[in-house]
């Protein structure tokens, strides 16, 4: 980007390109996806402090113990971890040009993902059931919200990969959508990554607590 | 109609949510009915509809787009003041028995308006129309990294200042403070709409705040043109990358705290209630780390304008550019770390408060450390004192002071005294007015001519000046006095008869602050009428140092016909310096974005979606936000986003520029 | 700047989106790797392995860390030289912002209860 400007050969200093060509389409995408990944991520952070500051208090309701059953957890982050690796065949499928693979590994993450929400809500509809609701305490109004943001982001990460599958459907792997999916691709193992957070500090920290 | 039928359609706005009570508010809806009458039917009459939307809403150009944020900050900041002139008149006159004449229905929110107002939609879309306009050219670069999402950003801007405005005539506003503090402004103290319109007015406005720090942040990394590497860029384009560095890393706090807020009071969880587990310090503590990082969000640019300023007036090198550039990095980071100095308070004990008193003192050491820069550069410098240089000197007299109130403020027994005092009040506006204010108008002077072509009258300019600083002066040095008597801000009224004298004088200076904001809009029209006289068309009028000025003025829609390449800090003084030859010839067609409205239409659908979950309209928030997914999915099926404006187009603009520039000499 | 590697391009943009270091064992490695610092975490806490809660909260977050610092390399490539180094650039200050905001409202809020609430004993603040 930077690059060496040296004066001229005649000596005389040069002021502006006089053979330039503009810079690529989605010159500035892969970073601006980045950062708004880091802004996405100190929303978690704080949703994490919430939990943090707050997820101790039980009102003399129901403490994780009570609630949190790990092997569906466990279940659950599979789903994720499994979602993570087909995408990532996507992917890898992508740069050898190969669109029906890619629209496969597309379609098997989504489902991935979809149970991941499924299990989610699921567990949600346990809850609430039960009387463990986000307004029963802090610690549930914390929970709720932490997790429910993180089912969210799925959710919309699923919206975008369906969008992004009728798109390379129509259009073909162009270098548009090749940009387009390494951006998801980013949100899709992104929200991974906040997983793991949640699924140690919420539910395994919570159970021991 | 049956009552469930009407609740359906329209929530709960009724008819008795329209304040026909209040005469205040009747009259300012006639009066702005009326103007808005006029300007609509003056655009409909002069057949404007089109070239506005096509030239202007739907524009990608980063130069227009920053021009309707200085707009929308102007605009704002009429309606802010008249909030504050309110606030005077109230204290001034609500002494010996008398209620003065704002119920305290009305003053709560007219103190909580303006603080919002005058923070979110004067001081920041200032500050970000400035870095709009001018980062791009400074950096030799056609546009900035996203345009597109530019223009919704600056719609999303509109459309929460445009909920917090519809609450002046629909409904009311927060009677909170301009933080909202919970557990008041929970739906158990606040159950109206006042708080919702607070809170989706902000949600509104700060995504597309998010979204203009992303974008600036790639346009300032990614498109600097060839040659500027990092040292070498411009201390404003410095001062704005780090501005939108922090507003990437706090909106998204204010984000949460704000969702947090709306949870509780529409769902009913309980992060900040008083029961239930619930905390409303974490609120407190929440919103903090976002609030203090905001007014460095504010400041750090105008610190860029100052410096500009400053060493093109001088006629000299910035003194210490790298020592600049470093208390910039500085004090980005620490604003990150001195955020409970808001709440010392709060009662989190001796460890807690001492480390964030020291940390705020600490700030004071870089920001000492420019004002001594830009001292040095003044100092043997040949000084023109021009508008700009005038709103500087101003600032750094103002500031100074501000800033050595803010340092009492920082110790925290000190603060356990003036915690909101009036002395708090006074401060913040000491370091506001003087630093952001002042640092906006020094702007709007010194990149006035490069947007329009023409020069900014001086002698309405002058006018506005001297009304502004002395206004200034005469309103808030009495609240440091009231202060250390121990009056509280917000009060509406008052015992002490010894006090009024004090808020007699504070209303005086904002009369004369209100003389200062007539004067710079007489300054515009003056200025505007006087165009052929004040034209300037060398694109240099202030024989200055920075790579903007090496254009047109106004720069054509491409910026630069051809790419600039830098070799120095001060790049357009080193090229006049060495015989920069303007390329006459080769011209060749130049890429660039084309205009679209999607961003028009996100962020009114966005806008009606915040008022139908203000108004519990939920059909409306609905069906808005289906329509929002819609278009938003819709508009990645355009893959088509870019033209090239013809060789022929670039020639002819550039020759028009050789004439005129002949004509010049 | 980092030229493309990927053959399937026949334009000869430049540019350094993430996926130029993507193989099949790299993802491989990763899952692999992700699979097993998923697992010991879930199998110490649902067996009670080790003998003290502390240790066992320690060594999961420990995991935790491991695992998100696998996940930024096999999966989000992060690399010193993705963007010239900007993007991690912005992971590190993202992260340094996070710990100043996470630990800091940890400790104002712990230090506000424990000098607030009246039913617990008052340490350290007389």
């Amino acid at each position: 980007m930077t690059v060496a400007v040296n004066p001229s050969q005649t000596g005389e200093p040069v002021f502006y390109l006089a053979d330039e060509h503009p810079h690529p389409e989605g010159y500035s995408t892969s970073l601006g996806f980045w950062i708004y990944l880091m802004s996405d991520c100190l929303i978690f952070a704080m949703l994490f402090a919430a939990f943090g500051v707050l997820g101790a208090n039980y009102a003399a309701g129901p403490a994780p113990k009570d609630l949190f059953e790990l092997p569906l957890v466990a279940v659950n982050t599979s789903m994720l971890l499994l979602s993570s690796i087909t995408y990532g065949f996507a992917m890898l499928t992508m740069q050898q040009n190969k669109i029906a693979q890619t629209q496969m590994w597309l379609a098997i993450t989504g489902l991935f993902g979809l149970a991941f929400i499924g299990i989610e809500l699921s567990e949600f509809a346990h809850m609430i059931h039960e009387g463990a609701t986000p307004q029963r305490s802090a610690f549930l109004s914390s929970f709720f919200t932490l997790v429910g943001t993180h089912g969210l982001h799925v959710s919309c990460g699923l919206i975008w990969l369906v969008t992004l599958m009728v798109q390379v459907w129509k259009f073909g792997l162009i270098e548009a959508n090749r940009r387009r999916l390494m951006c998801l691709s980013m949100f899709w193992h992104f929200l991974d990554v906040v997983w793991i957070g949640v699924f140690t500090f919420v539910y395994l920290l919570g159970v021991l607590r | 109609m049956s009552p469930d039928l009407l609740k359906l359609i329209f929530g709960r706005l009724s008819i008795d949510s329209l304040p026909l009570h209040e005469p205040i508010l009747v009259g300012t809806f006639v009066m702005v009915a009326l103007g808005g009458a006029v300007l609509l039917g003056g655009v409909t009459y002069f057949r404007l509809w089109g070239y506005l939307w096509r030239e202007w809403f739907t524009s990608v150009d980063h130069k227009r787009i920053g021009i309707m944020y200085m707009i929308l900050g102007i605009v704002m900041l009429l309606r802010g003041f008249a909030d504050a002139l309110m606030m005077r008149a109230q204290q001034a006159l609500a002494f010996g028995g008398s209620e003065g004449f704002l119920p305290a229905h009305h003053y709560d929110q007219v103190f909580t308006a303006h603080g919002v107002i005058m923070i979110f939609f004067v001081a920041m879309p200032l500050v970000t129309g400035l870095m709009n306009f001018v980062v791009p050219l400074q950096i030799g670069a056609r546009d900035v990294s996203f345009p597109f999402l530019n223009n919704f950003s600056f719609w999303m801007t509109v459309g929460g200042a445009a909920l917090v405005m519809a609450s002046l005539f629909i409904g009311e506003f927060a009677r909170t403070g301009w933080l909202a503090y919970p557990p008041l402004s929970n739906i158990g103290y606040s159950p109206d709409v006042g708080v919702d319109y607070y809170i989706w007015g902000l949600q509104v406005a700060g995504v597309g705040t998010t979204l203009s720090g992303i974008n600036l942040i790639c346009t300032i990394v990614k498109l600097r043109c060839p040659g500027m590497t990092m040292m070498k860029m411009p201390v404003f384009t410095w001062t704005a990358l780090c501005t939108n560095i922090l507003i990437v890393a706090s909106f998204p706090v204010l984000t949460v705290v704000l969702a947090l807020l709306t949870l509780d009071r529409y769902v009913g969880t309980n992060f900040f209630t008083n029961d239930f587990g619930g905390s409303p310090m974490m609120y407190v503590n929440l919103i903090w780390i976002w609030g203090h990082p905001e007014v460095y969000i504010l400041v750090l640019p105008a610190f860029g304008i100052f410096s500009e300023v400053t060493s093109t007036f001088s006629g000299k090198r910035l003194f210490g550019y790298t020592s600049m550039v470093y208390a910039t990095v500085v004090i980005t980071i620490l604003s990150y770390l001195v955020w409970l100095h808001h709440f010392f308070t709060m009662g989190s004990g001796a460890s807690v408060n001492s480390f964030f008193g020291i940390t705020t003192m600490i700030i004071s050491i870089p920001t000492g450390a420019k004002m001594f820069n830009w001292l040095f550069t003044m100092y043997r410098g040949r000084i023109r004192f021009e508008l700009p240089m005038l709103w500087t000197i101003a600032f750094m007299l103002t500031f100074v002071l501000g800033g050595m109130t803010g340092v009492l403020l920082a110790v925290p027994p000190a603060d356990f005294v003036l915690h909101n005092s009036l002395f708090l009040i006074a401060h913040f506006h000491n370091v506001i007015i003087g630093g952001v204010v002042f640092g906006a108008f020094a702007g709007i002077n010194y990149w006035f001519p490069k947007a329009f072509g023409f020069k900014l009258d001086p002698f309405w300019g002058k006018l506005s000046f001297w009304f502004w600083v002395t206004g200034f002066y005469l309103a808030f040095m009495p609240l440091y006095v009231l202060g250390l008597m121990g009056v509280t801000r917000r009060l509406r009224v008052f015992d002490d008869p010894s006090l009024q004298i004090w808020f007699v004088i504070a209303a005086i200076g904002a009369g004369l602050v209100f003389l200062g904001i007539l004067s710079m809009l007489m300054q515009f029209a003056v200025s505007f009428l006087k165009r052929e006289q004040l034209r300037d068309v060398t694109g240099d009028p202030w024989d200055a140092r920075t790579l903007e000025w090496a254009t047109s003025s106004p720069p054509p829609d491409y910026n630069f016909a051809f790419t600039p390449v830098v070799h120095d800090n001060d790049a357009w003084w080193d090229m006049k310096k060495r015989g920069y030859q303007r390329p006459l010839m080769g011209f060749k067609p130049i890429h660039m974005p084309s205009s679209t409205g999607t961003g028009v239409i996100l962020a009114g659908l966005a806008t009606a979606m915040g008022f139908g979950l203000i108004w519990y309209i939920w059909w409306l928030a609905a069906v808005s936000f289906i329509a929002m997914l819609a278009v938003g999915i819709g508009h990645t099926f355009n893959y088509h986003r870019d033209f090239d404006i013809p060789a022929d187009d670039v020639i002819r603009a550039e020759d028009a520029r050789t004439k005129l520039l002949a004509g010049a000499k | 700047m980092s030229t493309d590697t990927h053959a399937a391009h026949a334009d000869d943009h430049h540019h350094d989106d993430g996926h130029a270091h993507s193989t099949f064992s790299g993802y491989m490695l990763g899952f692999v790797l992700s699979v097993v610092l998923t697992a010991i975490p879930f199998w110490l806490v649902m067996s009670g392995a080790l003998p003290s809660k502390q240790i066992t909260a320690l060594v999961i977050m420990a995991f935790a860390v491991v695992q998100i610092v696998v996940h930024m390399i096999y999966f989000l490539h992060m690399s010193p030289k993705s963007e010239n180094g900007w993007s991690m650039m912005a992971l590190i200050f993202t992260i340094v912002m996070v710990v100043i905001a996470l630990s800091g409202s940890l400790w104002v809020m712990n230090h506000l209860n424990s000098n607030m609430m009246p039913m617990h004993e008052m340490t350290g603040m007389k």
